[in-house]
């Protein structure tokens, strides 16, 4: 049985007896630890996890096992350290030497060479060049991915075993709720938090000490704390990683937000496609609820607090705060009007409030540290950190945190290291399907709530793609509107009715078939939608229409009017042909085209495409060798 | 329609008394009962109406709504391709037409030999290795230019094609 934590004390001497096997791990210097331990840090995340590393993590405690190593190497599985397009990634501390790529056939190699040999694994290792010198460098602090990064939110993230209560109360987890519930009122709670400026992640941005208010002005006993963990942004992973990298900071966060708000009971709706997340949530829970930091009389305090989780069961539309308390509640997740908001009649009628992941994790570190600390990062209106999920036609896909008021430019170029393959940037898209997409010309706006709303987007809940110029941006609109109509609730006519005929038009225009006419009707309806959809989904919905006519009125027009497809995506406006000077004749496009729309001679005959057999399917330009097929 | 067998309409019974003293059961309900048969057939609905006492409209119209829940038994093997934003940039589509062409499987479907179904899911969250494929939970990266997936998913034809033989063959002996 474990002993429960009763008070500060209890809290401090167990984080002391744990702290200096998870400190080796952020030593500066990199110098060897006192007792000569080696800790190898393995990312168990989901991107990492489906790149194999669960059997990377049981290849290493095999072969420590069999070299007798157990009592000085601890492998440790850990959350998302960011840079998922290099996964699995393993870190030996505290050599702080970062692997990357990593296979189950390297362990070996990286156990005989680096951990008893002491010779670091340079072809493994993870490096940036220096473009002056030319140079390799390892030291991961100069790596330009981090570099630029401030991590406050993902501080935990590849660094403890989410997995293990001590690792996040050694780096001083639980503090701040301890402090919270012995030292000050609900109201100095809200009143630090509304003075630190944080501002809501999951995309509206509402200031979180504000919302926090108006449940706590609610009269009655009977009130409720929910995480709203159902990112359906398609394209983002920020909460995931959170929750699956320090869970722990999501718990004291609601436990702080239910002190402030006199809520004793909180829900976590997660969506049922992040198990790994699921199961570590449920770990942690178990675990607070063991050292009494989750149940009865809290640090003595009198405060009880306790939490379940919810799972949701795939529809975006629960990410919007009435429709994810209608699916707790077991039913269809569809949204109501405002007002009541849920603030006075939320789960099962009672005061309710809702933050999401990011923001939940923000609070412990600000009441820890103070709101001024907090205040002091970030732009004027938008305070603290914001975490991206980079994806798309980027070099280092991945999770990253910057400083509100970094620029578009400095994540895209340099912590994501710019498009692949010498391609051309074409457009970035934040906010997911409820945002928009940013050119060239805005990359240098310094990112924060405001600016990117009045540059045709929106934060959104930190979605970022990268889009090329081998994307068509008609196609992308069509991607998201497909998506909307899929997921609208069919409340509301305007978004039941207006995104199908939305979603109608830009068909039509990918397939050739648009007209001119169509572009200013789909003006129109995006903003009569926008005027009068029921909720944010619905009002949002227009936006990644809007933006690209706002950006790339001349690709749907050339869509249009010329019937091509720029960058040759939309299936009905290419055309495919053989190369009569490149081609080989040897006959490998015909063989493995399904609709046997290619004819010729193997060796003699040069091979020509039928095209109106053709599916237009692309098999054949992958097959040849002799880049001989074009599509035009 | 056909009827159930006893096991599973046990199971059925078991998952809706270990949650009906919760409130707003209903989900809960659907989501194990999904796991545990792999589909929520028509005679679970109706326990879970008679239990909570909600219309079976209610009820079906819950499963309706969440993508999670299917009414109808998945293929012997079930393969997703995610349609996430980042892999539908760097070619989802492609990997989707691909996967139909040559399992025969619809997108959200089962061919007709009830071998294959095909979902293209929504963000799996592995985006570092976009488009992703999953082929009976194992998930492939880079699945449009790394071959492993198409193969996976030949392997998979070739055997079955095997096995039928092999049941063919049996058949016959008998006859």
């Amino acid at each position: 049985m474990t002993t429960k934590i009763g008070s500060l004390r209890d809290l401090r001497s167990l984080s002391n007896a744990h702290r200096e096997s998870v400190l080796l791990r952020m030593d500066e210097s990199g110098k060897k630890s006192a007792d000569g331990k080696i800790n190898i840090l393995c990312c168990a995340g989901t991107g990492c996890n489906a790149g194999n590393s669960g059997n990377i993590i049981k290849a290493f405690e095999d072969g420590i096992q069999e070299a007798g190593l157990g009592h000085k190497v601890k492998v440790i599985k850990t959350g998302c350290f960011g840079l998922c397009q290099k996964g699995p990634i393993v870190a030996v501390h505290p050599d702080k030497v970062f692997y990357t790529n990593v296979k189950v056939e390297d362990v070996k190699t990286i156990l005989e060479k680096h951990i008893i040999g002491g010779e670091v694994v340079e072809e493994l290792q993870m490096y940036d060049i220096d473009h002056e010198t030319s140079e390799k460098i390892f030291d991961i602090d100069k790596i330009k991915f981090y570099e630029k990064q401030q991590r406050i939110a993902l501080q935990n993230c590849g660094v403890i075993n989410p997995e293990e209560i001590t690792e996040y109360i050694s780096l001083g987890g639980y503090e701040a709720l301890g402090k919270v519930l012995t030292e000050l009122s609900p109201q100095e709670v809200i009143d630090e938090v509304s003075k630190s400026g944080l501002r809501g992640r999951g995309g509206a941005g509402f200031p979180t000490g504000r919302k926090w208010q108006f449940e706590a002005a609610q009269p009655g006993d009977e009130k409720y704390v929910i995480c709203n963990a159902d990112e359906g942004d398609p394209g983002a992973f920020m909460d995931r990683s959170i929750l699956e990298g320090d869970p722990h900071a999501i718990i004291e966060g609601m436990a702080i937000m239910a002190y402030a708000v006199g809520a004793h009971h909180g829900y976590i709706y997660v969506r049922a496609e992040y198990p790994i997340a699921v199961n570590r949530l449920r770990i942690a829970i178990a675990q607070a609820q063991d050292y009494g930091l989750l149940g009865k009389n809290i640090f003595h305090s009198g405060f009880d607090f306790d939490l379940e989780i919810r799972l949701g069961a795939g529809a975006f539309v629960c990410g919007e705060e009435t429709a994810l308390i209608a699916s707790i509640m077991g039913k269809r997740g569809m949204p109501s009007s405002k007002p009541p908001f849920p603030a006075v009649s939320g789960v099962w009628g009672k005061p309710t409030s809702i933050n999401n992941v990011e923001t939940l994790a923000n609070v412990p570190q600000i009441l820890r540290k103070g709101a001024e600390w907090y205040s002091s990062i970030g732009t004027e209106g938008s305070k603290g950190t914001k975490v991206f999920a980079l994806g798309g036609k980027i070099n280092n896909t991945g999770l990253v945190e910057i400083p509100m008021g970094t620029t578009l430019r400095e994540i895209i170029y340099e912590i994501g290291g710019g498009c692949p393959n010498g391609k051309k940037f074409k457009a970035v898209q934040t906010g997911g399907p409820s945002g928009g997409c940013l050119t060239e010309n805005e990359l240098d706006t310094p990112i924060d709530y405001e600016n990117l709303v009045q540059a045709g987007s929106m934060m959104g809940s930190g979605g970022m793609i990268v889009l090329d110029e081998d994307n068509c941006m008609v196609d992308v609109a069509r991607f998201y509107l497909e998506f909307i109509c899929d997921e609208s609730c069919g409340k509301c006519t305007p978004c039941r009715v207006g995104t199908k005929r939305l979603l109608e038009m830009l068909t039509k225009i990918t397939e050739g078939e648009g007209t001119m006419e169509m572009l200013e009707d789909m003006e129109d309806l995006c903003n009569e939608i926008k005027d009068t959809a029921l909720c944010g989904l619905g009002q949002t919905a227009p936006n990644p229409v809007l933006s690209s006519l706002r950006y790339f009125r001349d690709e749907y027009i050339e869509h249009i009017v010329n019937k091509k497809c720029p960058a040759h995506v939309c299936k009905n406006l290419l055309v495919y042909h053989i190369n009569p000077d490149k081609c080989k004749k040897c006959s490998l496009c015909a063989r493995n085209c399904p609709a046997e729309a290619i004819t010729g001679v193997p060796g003699k005959e040069v091979f020509k495409i039928d095209t109106e057999k053709c599916i237009k399917c692309g098999a054949c330009i992958s097959n040849c060798a002799f880049n001989a097929i074009e599509r035009q | 329609m056909e009827r159930l067998n006893a096991a599973a309409l046990a199971d059925i019974e078991n998952i809706v008394a270990k949650h009906i003293d919760q409130p707003g059961p209903t989900i809960e309900i659907l989501h194990e009962v999904q796991d545990q048969l792999g589909y929520v057939p028509f005679e679970a609905i109706q326990k879970i109406s008679e239990a909570t006492g909600t219309s079976v409209a209610e009820v079906y119209g819950i499963v309706m709504f969440y993508s999670q829940f299917t009414t109808e038994p998945k293929g012997k093997h079930v393969i997703n391709v995610c349609l996430g934003t980042a892999c539908y940039v760097k070619g989802a589509q492609q990997l989707v037409d691909q996967v139909e062409r040559l399992t025969g499987a619809g997108v959200n479907g089962t061919s007709e030999d009830g071998l294959f179904s095909l979902d293209a899911t929504r963000c799996l969250g592995a985006c570092g290795l976009a488009p992703v494929g999953i082929i009976d939970g194992k998930v492939y990266g880079n699945a449009l230019n790394d071959p492993a997936f198409t193969k996976a998913v030949k392997k998979i034809i070739a055997e079955e094609a095997v096995e039928e033989e092999i049941v063919e063959e049996k058949a016959e002996e008998k006859v």
